[in-house]
């Protein structure tokens, strides 16, 4: 089963895009021919092997660096540099928080270059901080955190942005497994309250699977779109029903096929999926 | 508690100059060289010689040519590294050439500068600003340069201005790097006020310490290096107290890593 395409005009489109590495040897090919679009309001997952180019595929997505050929627009404008409505959470929140600051300073700080006002700033970040579960620690340093919580000020500091568009790459690698599953409930929450449209790059199957509406396989390195498969479970889910449903079990199943062959596929096959639905 | 922690701090410290003074004027007991001079002799001495008119006429003059000397090597060290280490073609172009003028020892620059500014406070700041600039600047565009990609690219996706990157994440981060430079700038700093103050001056503490010398006079000789060490350990305290104030998150930051 195919994710149905929205007639509506899709919040984000990445078309035809291709990225190569300029190396004195003529270039390493990081992504091939990535071809697909986000309808306002998504949550989509992107998964694939390791190696695959997530990382350059969602830096690409966010304007941080440049395409070879084919283009990314959001909300129908071309993206050359990072856009206004986009915000993004980085693999390593330790390192992407400044250490410097404290964390309301943090969350603040992007509020700060557009142009908010001090009472603006201190109230949005107060507002996020809650939104996160992050009441008490706004006076702390980042780093007196653990590891969790310091993604929850990371996710804090881009819904404070108030983004169309979150871009999460890999967010949630570092933490362990109990910490890793509240983090995905509090995606989901804030996904359903905002209504923020999300992109989530990962390389967890079941990960994906639990947090998407939607999950897009890529290819092994150099990257072309595997597979693209809508997750029809309820919206309403939590770890342990959503998680045991038979359903779940069956995406879960189709997805690890997908990346299993991926693994092989270097973006040459031809894209014929089976309908496992 | 608190006071026996303290107590025991102070005998930490002291301990050790008490016993090398103990020692000092053990050795002085016997006999009378003429070149050193007893403990008791050298203290009063000490405040004879520099609580007066050579306070005013030597000792201040040198100390605000000493802190103009830091200041404009911290400004400059600052700016020009901040610069240098921003820039990558600039510091393909600039870095052999940096490494050529810190590898000059400065007090050669001496005689120079005498020809080209004159005889004056100028001359020998701009000594202790050749001299002391160089840690500070190489140290800073290190640090810019060792800034973190995330960091950076967490900047740029949140579109922080040139001058917000500059300031809320390029210095800060550069922020333990730098300091580690003005440490080392500091002790240059101090020898180069004494260097430039021995030629063709008419004040100040490295001309008075000179004079001493020439004129036999041992025991002032001997206050006057005292002055010195003085100062130089009251720039070391002060630098400590205002690196625990500047890097209080660096310092937190590294001890949380230690443990983890």
């Amino acid at each position: 089963m195919k994710a149905e395409r929205k007639d509506a005009a899709p919040l984000l489109v990445v078309d035809h895009l291709k990225k190569v590495y300029p190396t004195p040897d003529g270039g390493v090919e990081a992504v091939r021919d990535l071809h697909f679009s986000v309808p306002a309001g998504q949550l989509a997952c992107i998964v694939g092997p390791s190696g695959a180019g997530k990382t350059t595929l969602l830096k690409c997505i966010a304007g941080l660096l440049p395409i070879t050929s084919g283009s990314v627009s959001l909300l129908g404008e071309g993206v050359t540099g990072p856009p206004q409505a986009m915000a993004v959470v980085f693999q390593e929140n330790g390192r992407s928080l400044f250490p410097w600051m404290s964390v309301q300073a943090n969350v603040e700080l992007p509020l700060k270059s557009a142009g908010l006002s001090r009472d603006e700033r201190r109230r949005r970040a107060e507002e996020a901080l809650h939104a996160v579960g992050l009441d008490e620690v706004g006076g702390s340093y980042p780093w007196q955190l653990s590891g969790g919580m310091q993604q929850r000020v990371a996710i804090a500091r881009a819904i404070a942005y108030q983004p169309k568009v979150l871009l999460m790459d890999e967010p949630f690698a570092a933490v362990d497994a109990q910490t890793r599953a509240d983090l995905e409930d509090l995606i989901r929450t804030i996904w359903m309250q905002l209504g923020v449209t999300i992109l989530f790059v990962t390389h967890d199957i079941d990960e994906s699977v639990y947090l998407g509406e939607r999950v897009i396989v890529l290819s092994n390195s150099p990257t072309v779109v595997q597979d693209d498969i809508a997750i029809d479970l309820p919206a309403e889910r939590d770890q342990l029903t959503t998680r045991n449903a038979p359903r779940f079990a069956e995406l879960r199943g189709r997805i690890y096929e997908q990346i299993q062959r991926a693994k092989h596929n270097r973006g040459t096959e031809s894209i014929q999926v089976a309908d496992a639905g | 508690m608190r006071a026996l922690t303290i107590l025991k701090n102070a005998a930490f410290i002291l301990a050790l100059p008490l016993l090398l003074i103990l020692l000092w004027w053990l050795g002085t007991l016997g006999g009378t060289n003429f070149y050193v001079p007893t403990p008791l002799q050298l203290i009063v001495t000490f405040f004879q010689t520099w609580f007066g008119e050579r306070m005013v006429e030597d000792v201040l003059p040198s100390i605000g040519r000493l802190f103009a000397g830091i200041a404009l090597t911290i400004a400059i060290g600052i700016a020009v590294g901040v610069v240098i280490g921003l820039f990558r073609p600039l510091r393909r172009v600039l870095e052999p050439l940096l490494e050529f003028f810190r590898a000059v020892p400065p007090p050669v620059l001496v005689p120079l500068l005498m020809l080209i500014i004159g005889v004056n406070d100028q001359m020998k700041v701009t000594v202790i600003v050749s001299g002391a600039v160089w840690p500070v600047l190489l140290n800073t565009v290190e640090g810019v340069r060792g800034t973190d990609q995330i960091m950076r690219d967490t900047a740029r996706s949140y579109r922080m201005t040139r001058t917000q990157q500059l300031l809320h994440l390029v210095l800060p981060a550069a922020s333990p790097q730098i300091l580690t430079g003005v440490r080392q700038s500091l002790p240059i700093a101090l020898i180069l006020m004494v260097i430039s103050e021995m030629f063709g001056s008419s004040t100040g503490l490295g001309l008075s310490i000179l004079q001493f010398q020439r004129n036999f006079a041992i025991p002032e000789m001997w206050s006057g290096i005292l002055v010195l060490g003085l100062i130089g350990f009251g720039l070391s305290i002060a630098f400590r107290i205002v690196e625990r104030r500047i890097l209080r998150w660096y310092h937190g930051l590294r001890e949380v890593q230690r443990e983890g």
